[in-house]
């Protein structure tokens, strides 16, 4: 089922969490809704699922007007970011719920009910939890109970907040793959929350980065990585470097005029013992730092404590065997310039 | 285990010399034991001073009974609103936000902090016969004060913030985020409530219900101010307490006095074994 | 006055609950609270003054007041230490003891009052052991504060107790490794943590002493001017069928009574100031 939302538009006090927000998410998608904290993701998720109404716009599933509509009609499985499973009931109970509240009329036999609340914990695969307490679970075997418990009402919509964010790192990769390869089986149109970039660019479809109560960009992950619309779009998606209009304008890669900044990410910098061609930039290695299975240099360009950041892999780092304090050539592979009234 | 031995479980690595931990504990128990220990004790070697037989006897007594009728009654009365108040009140103030609502808060617990003489004053001030509603209710032949419905008044406003007082904090505590995933599933409200917040709460308005309940059943000041002291007909439990003892009654006084304070025991152990439920739960968030 | 703000607006029962909240608070607490004032308003001034100036009113006073306050002190004393050993130390019977605490909170009061009564007069258990040394605590204005103090003590214990609990070791460990001895951590340390939770407790036990009526009256011995209490003497009046005089002296009660209250609510928040 496709999602419009349409000039959605919430206020807290003088603040406007969103600001006239349009999106439209098209039919099994799976995605991300990418900001920083306070960009207002989760309350447009929110507002998605009813749980919070906006002060204007209209949300439309399939073409259907439901901003009117009662969370419990719009038929939404919702992912709460610290799960609010029910405390005093067992896997089982939590899962078979939206089930056990339906309508005499509508309500599947208990033997229905079972069949159904089995297969789906063997979909997340904790079947054997069945009759444990929430309690008594890790916090991946509550999120994968939580993602079940949203499935059993057969949603048309799949939102999940932040749904990785109380996950230690390792627990968090691995369900990261789980529910991609999920939403590979199941094809249900699905939005996340998320402030991780990584886990976005790896898990989405489409990624839709927000900021202060805007949408910045929406696009495939390629998209907003490769073609970022702007400064805050191209920072929030990785580590740069920012060279100010002065410098690169000698190297004639800038021509508009000294309001200009440049970007360059910081795996996109090369680092030469001579210099290529006109293009590169003298600089003095001023720091090395080995994070895993990559290699961080800090380089001090033209000796005016212009600092950047680059990023090399292992291999090329041993390649070099840059020292500290030596002189080297910098050149940016791939540079992104922007007009300077925009700030990050 | 030796007496005066510093926490068990090691939690505290500073502590203040063996004497005086010793010291400190005996303070704490011979002070406790004069004040408390020694008066519940007091209270049952009273009343069974003359024997099993005479101890009977004075429960068998028909004022007795009586009294005990109507403090049931009271509390059959009493708690049950309160209880419902409580749950609403705790509804209305934990899960939403709006203005006013720390006005309201204090405005609960208004009757802690006002005497119980003054909390059955006022009743006598509006329906005695002096009162505003007095000339009204004795042509229409309506008896509230020195009666029975101005003896359960009184006692619903002594104890009416038993129960919210215990659920707000406690509901606070455990956010709407449940009733959200239940409404979110599918569940009508009234769904929401008896299958996910009820049972949340559970504990919590055991232990708010067991206070209400043991304050409704032995309120004395309020209720002596209403009732008129008719034998046999406005007495509960404690005033009849008060008659028998200044008869010189002392015996079956403190016969009777030995069924509220086995109450009082009984509250005090639901109370414990509550307050553990209450705080595992607040673990368990 | 009372509004919702919007974005709360999912679970059910906002308004339903929020009415009869307020209706049942006026009907019950409101409302008749109200009478009383409006009662008081109905003397004029000179009669308002005279009557809770009267000398008897005036004893009533300090009897009451002055036995609150010495009652609350005691409760602060051994309220503290009480609610020390019982979180700091372990010792056997200490659940018990702790259970124990809240039973003057759930033992009427007319039962602790015949009780200490039989007890500390001179032939009962205590009072027989006091009376050779000419010390007599039934009866007389002593035995108010010991009524007084008995009803009081579980305010101190359960405000003092969960701060005592919350208090984290490593701030007492940080003290010792800055070179503090066990003595001056606990002055400099412990005791201004513990500071407004003590005060709040002793506000909140001479409140309570303030307004006790059914504990004391059987122990007082209820002479007019030596031990008679205010709530006493309110019921006095009323059987006089003095409602004036009554409603009167409550008023004087009941502001006293919300003073307490505004107090207790600035010193809570005192306490909190470094919650975060």
């Amino acid at each position: 089922m496709s999602i419009e939302i349409e000039h959605v538009h919430k206020q807290f006090g003088t603040f406007a969490a969103l600001n006239d927000v349009s999106l439209t998410i098209p039919s099994g998608e799976l995605v991300a809704l990418l900001g920083p904290s306070g960009s207002g993701k989760t309350t447009l998720l929110r507002i998605i699922a009813g749980l919070e109404s906006s002060d204007g716009g209209r949300i439309l599933f399939n073409g259907t007007d439901t901003t009117e509509s009662h969370v419990r009609e719009r038929k939404v499985g919702f992912v709460f970011q610290h799960y609010a499973l029910f405390r005093h009931m067992t896997v089982f109970e939590n899962v078979a719920f939206g089930l056990r509240v339906r309508p005499r009329a509508t309500r599947p036999s208990n033997s229905e009910i079972k069949a159904k609340v089995t297969e789906l914990l063997r979909l997340v695969q904790l079947e054997v939890l069945a009759e444990r307490y929430p309690a008594q679970l890790s916090g991946g075997q509550r999120q994968r109970i939580a993602l079940a418990r949203a499935l059993a009402v057969e949603p048309q919509v799949l939102l999940l907040d932040e749904p990785f964010g109380a996950l230690d790192a390792q627990v968090r990769a691995e369900l990261r793959r789980w529910l991609r390869k999920l939403h590979d089986e199941i094809h249900i149109t699905s939005v996340f929350v998320t402030h991780d970039q990584e886990e976005a660019l790896e898990v989405a479809d489409r990624i839709v980065v927000m900021n202060k109560g805007k949408i910045e960009q929406s696009g495939t992950p390629d998209q907003v990585y490769e073609h970022p619309a702007n400064p805050f779009v191209l920072n929030f998606l990785g580590d740069v470097n920012l060279f100010h209009g002065r410098i690169l304008q000698a190297n004639g890669h800038v021509d508009t005029g000294e309001n200009a900044v440049s970007y360059v990410r910081s795996h996109d910098i090369e680092i030469e013992r001579t210099p290529l061609d006109s293009t590169a930039l003298q600089a003095v290695v001023k720091h090395i730092q080995k994070l895993g299975p990559s290699v961080r240099v800090t380089l001090d360009i033209a000796g005016n404590n212009d600092f950047v950041e680059a990023e090399l892999t292992r291999d090329v780092f041993h390649n070099l065997g840059l020292q500290h304090g030596e002189r080297v050539y910098v050149r940016p592979r791939q540079v992104r310039v922007f007009v300077e009234d925009y700030q990050i | 285990m030796s007496i005066a031995k510093a926490s068990s479980d090691n939690r505290y690595t500073q502590t203040e010399p063996f004497f005086v931990r010793w010291f400190l504990i005996a303070v704490a128990l011979i002070f406790l034991t004069l004040f408390l220990l020694l008066p519940l004790g007091a209270v049952f070697s009273q009343a069974f001073e003359k024997g099993l037989t005479v101890y009977l006897d004075a429960l068998k007594e028909p004022d007795t009974l009586s009294s005990i009728k109507l403090t049931l009654i009271t509390a059959a009365v009493a708690v049950p609103l309160n209880l419902f108040f409580g749950v609403t009140a705790a509804w209305a103030i934990a899960k939403f936000n709006f203005i006013g609502k720390n006005l309201l808060l204090t405005l609960i617990d208004l009757p802690f902090s006002v005497s119980p003489v003054i909390s059955g004053l006022i009743y006598v001030l509006i329906f005695g016969l002096q009162g505003w509603m007095g000339p009204w209710l004795q042509e229409h032949d309506i008896k509230i004060v020195f009666a029975v419905p101005g003896i359960i008044l009184a006692t619903i406003f002594v104890t009416f913030p038993f129960v919210a007082r215990e659920l707000i904090p406690l509901m606070e505590s455990q956010g709407k985020e449940e009733e959200e995933a239940a409404l979110v599933l599918g569940a009508t409200g009234l769904q929401t409530f008896f299958r996910v917040t009820l049972p949340n709460i559970k504990w919590g308005i055991i232990y708010g219900v067991i206070l209400c309940n043991a304050r409704a059943m032995g309120e004395f000041g309020a209720v002596s101010v209403v009732s008129g002291h008719i034998r046999g007909m406005t007495n509960t439990v404690p005033l009849h307490v008060e008659i028998l003892y200044n008869e010189y009654n002392y015996t079956a006084a403190f016969a009777v006095a030995s069924l509220l304070a086995f109450l009082a025991l009984i509250t005090l152990a639901i109370k414990t074994i509550a307050e553990w439920k209450v705080r595992q739960q607040l673990n368990n968030n | 006055m009372i509004q919702r703000k919007k974005h709360n607006n999912v679970l059910p029962g906002f308004g339903p609950s929020l009415g009869f909240t307020i209706f049942y608070l006026s009907v019950i607490v409101l409302i008749p609270l109200s009478a009383l004032v409006f009662r008081a308003a109905g003397l004029t001034w000179g009669e308002f003054i005279d009557t809770v100036t009267a000398p008897r009113v005036l004893a009533s006073y300090k009897v009451t007041f002055g036995s609150a306050i010495i009652a609350a002190c005691i409760n602060s004393v051994f309220g503290v230490i009480v609610a020390w050993v019982l979180v700091r130390y372990r010792f056997p019977g200490r659940r018990i003891v702790d259970a124990l605490v809240d039973l003057p909170f759930a033992l009427p009061t007319a039962v602790a009052g015949i009780t200490l009564a039989t007890i500390y007069s001179p032939n009962g258990w205590i009072g027989k052991i006091l009376e050779p040394h000419g010390i007599k605590i039934a009866f007389t204005p002593l035995g108010i504060i010991l009524a007084m103090t008995f009803i009081g003590l579980p305010f101190v214990v359960r405000t003092v107790q969960p701060v005592i609990e919350e208090i984290e070791v490593e701030l007492e460990e940080a003290a010792v490794c800055l070179g503090a001895n066990r003595l001056q951590t606990i002055l400099r340390v412990i005791v201004p943590l513990l500071l407004p939770s003590v005060i709040t407790g002793f506000a909140l036990s001479f409140a309570r002493g303030v307004g006790e009526y059914g504990s004391i009256i059987f122990i007082a011995g209820n002479m007019p001017m030596v031990s008679e209490i205010t709530p006493l003497l309110i019921i006095t009046k009323l059987e006089q069928f003095d409602y004036r005089g009554a409603t009167a002296i409550a008023c004087v009660m009941l502001l006293a009574s919300f003073s307490m209250l505004l107090v207790i609510n600035l010193l809570q928040r005192w306490t909190r100031r470094f919650a975060e």
